[in-house]
């Protein structure tokens, strides 16, 4: 099972949400669950800070959602399709939330997948992705 | 006796659904988009399937991660459309058919898969764009719908081979059902795209290819793949693509593929469609 785990570690830019993340990130996810309500997710808008203090989250988990850092969100545990409910609520798309977790700005990334999207070439293996510099397009 | 015509495959990215509720289907953007499904809607049309078993995946709207079922089978009356942040779509609640749900459960658990039974669940944009894909935007959908929502969010999904096994079992279970109903098995998700991370954007059109082609060619083969193939090569999302392999395996060995459909981008996403029907 360790193997299983480990070997989605040499794909590049991807966090698996595999049992330790889903541990690590559990308050963080369950919050982003509370904004499938309206009134929830008028609470948050109102208070940030205040609404995530109800949560059993890390200070480092409430300061990425504060920040809006998405890479760091899923580093603390965040899958995805939860944290999508926090881009949700501030009016972005998923292209909008992607975009951002690339570096890219929005036209860039939109301009990328019109074109076909990032080339797996270069992007399959941390060590692939080391000798081509990861490429985009 | 009950018996299933027909497969289905196809992607169910969220930002279709927001293209199609908020009017803006015929722009540029989207058009090649819908005009890949122009083909399907008339077929279906045609085909008027009684049942569809539609096999998609939760995205954390239904189940959190307080209960994580590796695969649920939908047995309710009704199922309504979740809000999944921005309220929910404006499309019809699905009616279920609980008489075959039940005993698709029943018949699957027996033949040792250990289902789990839903019997209140709201249905996200996984389950919702696909019909609306396949039939626009009616006032109610034409068709029962049964949900089985498999699990891909959390690790460890099933295996591609487990997914094909069961799907074999619903085409055990929905034939020994004694009543004359047209049933179709979809599977949805995928096809390559990757929503997390620096990676995100990643698309392979070679290996959607592969996987279409595959369908027919060996299908067997497909089931091999692992799970880390899936998310080297398809991107961390490209992993729903195990959900294909229960519709593939409801269906005849010598299934024909009638139609097929391939679009990059939509979104995040590139657009997989294939419809198979048994002789």
């Amino acid at each position: 099972m360790t193997d299983y785990n480990e070997a989605f570690k040499d794909i590049p830019g991807t966090v698996v949400f595999d049992g330790t993340q889903s541990r690590l990130g559990f308050h963080l996810n369950q919050f982003c669950m509370t904004l499938m309500k309206s009134e929830n997710r008028e609470a948050f808008k109102a208070d940030p800070a205040a609404y995530l203090q109800q949560f059993g989250m890390s200070a480092e988990q409430r300061q990425a959602v504060l920040d809006r850092d998405y890479n760091r969100m899923i580093a603390l545990g965040g899958n995805i399709y939860f944290l999508a409910k926090i881009g949700a609520t501030d009016g972005f798309s998923f292209q909008n939330l992607a975009s951002k977790m690339t570096g890219m700005n929005e036209d860039d990334y939109r301009a990328m997948m019109i074109a076909g999207g990032r080339s797996i070439e270069g992007n399959r293996s941390k060590s692939e992705h080391k000798c081509e510099g990861g490429k985009r397009g | 006796m009950a018996r299933i015509v027909a497969g289905v495959a196809t992607s169910h990215i969220p930002a279709i659904a927001a293209a199609l509720d908020s009017g803006k289907s015929h722009e540029p953007y989207w058009q090649p988009v819908f005009s890949g499904y122009e083909f399907s809607k008339r077929w279906i049309a045609e085909q008027k399937p009684d049942v569809v078993v539609l096999v998609y995946n939760d995205h954390a709207s239904a189940f959190s991660l307080d209960l994580i079922p590796t695969f649920a089978i939908g047995c309710a009356e009704s199922f309504a459309p979740a809000d999944e942040g921005w309220g929910p779509r404006p499309v019809p609640v699905v009616e279920g058919h609980p008489e075959l749900a039940w005993h698709i459960a029943q018949a699957t658990i027996l033949d040792e898969f250990d289902m789990t039974i839903v019997n209140k669940m709201d249905v996200d944009h996984g389950l919702t764009v696909p019909l609306s894909l396949m039939f626009g935007q009616p006032a109610a959908w034409p068709c029962k719908v049964i949900p089985l929502a498999v699990n891909v969010v959390q690790y460890p999904p099933p295996l591609g081979k487990r997914c094909y096994a069961l799907g074999r079992a619903i085409r055990k279970a929905v034939e020994s059902f004694d009543t004359d109903l047209k049933v179709m098995i979809w599977g949805t998700g995928g096809m390559s795209h990757q929503l997390q991370g620096p990676r995100a954007g990643l698309i392979n059109r070679e290996f959607d290819t592969a996987f279409l082609d595959g369908l027919t060619r060996d299908p067997e083969a497909l089931t091999r793949i692992s799970h880390l193939e899936y998310v080297r090569e398809a991107g961390s999302e490209g992993i729903e693509l195990v959900m294909w392999l229960i519709m593939r395996g409801a269906l005849a060995a010598d299934a024909k593929e009638n139609y097929r459909f391939y679009h990059v981008p939509a979104s995040n996403t590139a657009v997989g469609h294939i419809i198979l029907e048994n002789s």
